[in-house]
Parts: structure tokens; sequence; C-alpha cells
């Protein structure tokens, strides 16, 4: 075995197993408190495992009543967020797929001062381009409606470029050059031969833009303007902030419908998701 | 041959031709824009006015400044180093060959997907004074615990804390490093009668130092630019803007008082920063880093 530790197997597992719990204990602890009545979220000694299991907690959260603004509609916020997030995942996977493949199997001049600059401007942190951005965006009158949040990701951005590119390198070339041979035009090679073999790298830049923008809160907090035009995680938010405090039980059963569809995904995709992780620590 | 170069050329070009307008709009334009109002006075609602230094001059003097600046560093001198210790460990645990290994991993990296919000969320919940979870358990073991997000003795400390619960992210990137360690380094060190340690010392950390220079410049990015979470979790930075960060500030300069370019000034200083750290990595990894001869 590896650097096998100075622990016996059986004192491993007692780290895991206690290191396991602490990680895992805030989420069942979400959990518990969603499905408790009121009175339970306040008891000393906590009540570790709700008496019954109050799953109208989930109804009340999705239609709560707010005194000053109406009731909050999440099931919208879970709408707006599904749209922005098809919306954006194909249009960052189709663009960054085009661009990466005029890169990565492409000769023309200024290629490579291009790619340069391509990578230096992955250093740029969010919060140069925030202001200027947001500008632009105001101009356009692109304020408040879903554009800003979606129409960048059409345009490709460096990190996936770069992705895509190291693995269209992969790709042998043998197999182009036979289609161009066959008379294939440069789209149809993409399309028809370089695609199909790439699933596995279209698949972790598709899943990461989607978690992105599911997750995302600086992004909707500067655009979104309607209440009703929230995303989930603003939504949740401006939940908090007109209910947080008491109705911990509430807020809990809000919280778990936020991150249930994650974990739900992630459990469906996890060999995607892992080997992208390491495929992006790879790039250190 | 000539024609297919010129094939290549306009191919290759149409290819690109999507980046060419995003690298122009979202991000050359944004960066010369931002350059230029940050020498600005700019209010979004009436026209830029030059006033040269004026911004980078106003922020040296201003206390709020130097408060988020020396709370965002102090922040990021805690989470980043007991992170990647943590994240270390962990994946050093789960690569000694223990069964179970999908699960575990699994368990370790499931907080870090969590969106930030809803973590937030939820830890105010776990942190909470009168009924919080965390602070019941530390009774039950005799600790006295403080008030965590009330006390601004403590409020930092409680965020690096909670930082612990994400580091699942890197701790897959040092599994992964780990992984490719090749087998056979190990055998060698048996040979010689190396101890666990030597391996570790010897072997291990020498072949994965390029990952954990990956994690620790990943981490330094993340925290100075650490938002979500405090924005929710201790609004306005309190109490007494213990937990007010660089980001923050930036934001309610920003879009609370309007004030571009005093935000964009902000913005550079904070890239100015991130770039001399990530320098200093790099410089400090020249020493130690082994890079692994290419084939």
């Amino acid at each position: 075995m590896r650097a096998k530790g100075p622990l016996s197997h059986t004192a491993l597992h007692m780290i895991l197993l206690g290191g396991s719990f602490l990680f895992l204990f805030p989420l069942f602890w979400m959990l518990s408190t969603s499905l408790k009545p009121i009175e339970e979220t306040m008891l000393t000694p906590p009540q570790w495992i709700p008496s019954a299991l109050h799953f109208d907690n989930y109804l009340k959260a999705v239609t709560h009543g707010s005194e000053i603004l109406g009731y909050i509609p999440f099931l919208e916020y879970g709408k707006n967020t599904l749209l922005l997030c098809a919306l954006g995942v194909v249009g960052t996977v189709i663009s960054n797929a085009l661009i990466a493949y005029g890169f990565a199997r492409l000769r023309w001049p200024g290629r490579n001062i291009f790619f340069g600059i391509t990578l230096a401007t992955m250093m740029i942190p969010f919060p140069v381009l925030m202001v200027p951005m947001f500008v632009l965006f105001r101009e356009l009158g692109w304020v408040g409606t879903f554009r800003p949040l979606w129409i960048p990701a059409w345009f490709g951005s460096a990190f996936n470029i770069f992705l895509l590119r190291q693995f269209f390198l992969t790709i042998p070339r043998e197999l182009s050059d036979a289609a161009v041979v066959d008379g294939c035009s440069e789209f149809q090679v993409f399309r028809h031969v370089i695609l199909p073999l790439s699933r596995p790298a279209l698949s972790v830049v598709a899943l990461f833009y989607f978690l992105f923008t599911w997750n995302d809160f600086l992004g909707p907090l500067i655009y979104l303007t309607d209440q009703r035009m929230f995303t989930l995680s603003l939504g949740l938010q401006f939940y908090q902030s007109q209910h947080g405090g008491t109705e911990w039980h509430l807020l809990m059963a809000a919280a778990t419908i936020v991150v249930l569809p994650i974990i739900v995904l992630f459990f469906f995709t996890q060999r995607t998701f892992i080997q992208g992780i390491a495929l992006t620590g790879m790039k250190g | 041959m000539r024609g297919l170069r010129r094939r290549e050329l306009w191919a290759g070009l149409a290819f690109v031709s999507p980046w060419v307008v995003g690298l122009g709009v979202f991000l050359i334009y944004p960066i010369v824009a931002s350059l230029y109002y940050s020498f600005c006075d700019y209010s979004v609602l009436e026209r830029a006015r030059p006033i040269g230094l004026a911004n980078y001059i106003d922020l040296a003097k201003d206390s709020v400044f130097w408060k988020s600046l020396f709370n965002t560093l102090f922040y990021a001198a805690l989470a980043v180093p007991l992170g990647l210790g943590l994240a270390l460990a962990l994946a050093l645990l789960l690569n000694s060959g223990v069964r179970g290994l999908t699960v575990y991993r699994t368990i370790f990296f499931l907080p870090a997907l969590m969106p930030m919000v809803a973590l937030a969320v939820l830890w105010l919940w776990i942190f909470n004074g009168e009924y919080g979870v965390l602070n019941v358990a530390l009774a039950r073991l005799g600790i006295h615990a403080p008030a965590w997000l009330t006390d601004p003795a403590w409020s930092k400390p409680a965020l690096v804390l909670l930082s612990m619960w994400g580091v699942g992210q890197a701790m897959v990137i040092f599994l992964a490093g780990l992984q490719d360690v090749p087998e056979h380094l190990y055998e060698a060190a048996d040979l010689d009668g190396a101890s666990w340690w030597d391996k570790i010392r010897h072997v291990t950390l020498p072949m994965i130092s390029p990952v954990i220079l990956f994690n620790g410049i990943m981490g330094i990015i993340g925290s100075l630019q650490f938002f979500a979470i405090p924005y929710i979790m201790t609004p306005n930075g309190q109490p007494a803007r213990s937990a007010y960060f660089y980001a923050m500030y930036l934001y309610d300069n920003a879009f609370l008082y309007l004030r571009m370019g005093y935000a964009s000034a902000m913005a550079w200083i904070l890239f100015i920063l991130i770039f001399c750290l990530t320098l200093v990595s790099l410089r400090l990894a020249a020493r130690y880093v082994h890079y692994e001869a290419a084939p």
C-alpha cells in the first residue's frame, strides 16, 4: 500500500468516522430542523430528531407571506435559476468548444499570442471587471433583466477554452486529417470527429457552469432588481433578511430546497465531478 | 499547400470569433475602463471626471479601507494555511489504503458543493447564540464557548472555522496528486528502511509540492475576495466592523454609495495585492517545489 501510516486500520477508521460525523452533522442538522415544529427548534438540550416529520414546513417556506412585499415566490426562483442555468450551459459548451477548436486544431498567424493573452486574463479578479461591466450593461439597458447573467457565457471564458484546448490536443491528428481528405469541411470535422470524442471534457465544462450559475450570488445581487426575477440563491438571502432570526425551521426548509438539487445532481454525476476537479487541479 | 493555409486561417478566425468579441467586450474593455475610472470621480449618474490620484490618496487615509484590508488579511492568514493543512491531512488519511475510500471522499466533499448562501444561512443557525447547536455541544464538553458572530473578537475565527467545512475541493485535488505518486518510489524508500514519516517528508511532499502550490494560490485568491458568506452572516461587518471584508467595502462603495471610481481604485489595489502574493508564492516555490522532468 502507498505510504502506509503508523495508524492501525481500526484507528484510521475511527478518525475518518469522527471526521465524517463532523462533516455530515451540519447537513443533518439542516434537514432535522427543517422538519420540526417551531417549538422543537427552541429546546435546550436540543431535540435531535423531530418528534414528527413536518413536511408542511416546506410548503410554508415556499409560500410564506411577507408583510412588506407579499409572498416570496420560491417556485418562480427555481424556474428563473433553471432558465439561467440552461441558457448559460448551452452557450458555454458551444462557444468554448468552437473557440478551443480554433486554438487547438487550426494554424493561423497570431494564434499563440492570442492564446497567451487569453491565459493572462485568468489572473484578473472579478472585482476589477465588476464596475465597468455594470456600467456597460446599464448603458445597454440590461440591468434588471437576465441578460447580463447568461449572454456573456456565449462568448467563451479563458479557463474553459484552456481546459477544452488541452483535451482536443490529445485527439490524434490522423482522425481529422482523414476526414479532411474525405472532403469534410472544418466545421464538419469539429462536429462529427472532435465533439463526439470530447464528451467527458464537455460534460465537465457543462456541469461546472451549471453549478456556478446555481450557486452564484454576486451576479444576481448586482443585476437583478425585480423581486420576482430573483434566483434561488438571491431569493434565499432575501428570505433570510425578511424572516431570519426566528422561524429557523422554515429557513432551513428553504435552504434545503436550494441545496438538495445540487446534492442529487452530484450523486448522479459523481465520476465526472471528481475527475473534473482533479483535472482543474492538474493545470498547476 | 497555399490553399490549405488560407482555409485554416479563415476557419481559425471563424472558430475563435466569439472569443474575439468576448475578450474585447467582457475583459479588455472592462480592464481598461476600470483603470481609467480608478483615476476619476464617477457616480454612474454623471459622466466620469478625471481627478488624478485622488482616489488612491483618499484610500490611504480611509480608516475603513485599512480595517477591511486588515480583516481580510487576518482571515486569509488563518483560513488558507489551516485549510491546506486539513485538506492535505484528510487526503493522506484517505490515500493510506483505507477501505471505503470513495464513501469517505464523498462525505468530505459534500459540503464543498453547498451554495454559499445556503451555507451562510445554515451556519447562522449553528452559531446562533441562544439555540445554536455548536455551543450546546461545546457546553456538554465543558467548554464555555464565545458568542461567535456577535463577539468582535470571535467573528473572524468563526468564519475561519466555517471555511474548514469546505476544504473538500482542495482535498479531492490533493488526492488526485497523491494517487499520481509512482508506487516504485515508496518501494525504493522501503528498501532503504524509511519510516512512514521519512516517506511523507522525502517522497510524498516533494512529489505533490506543485499541487500544494496550486491549492495555496487558489486559496489566497479566493479568500482575498471573500464576500457572499460575510455579506449574509455579518451584514455591514457587524459586530464593530470586525467582519467587514475588503470585497464588501468594495461592493458597498460601488453599489451602495455609487462611488464607482473609488471602488475601481480598490479593485486595482486588490489585483496588485493578489499579483504580488502569487509572485511571492511562485518565488518561494522555485526553492521548494519539485517538478518531475517532462517525459
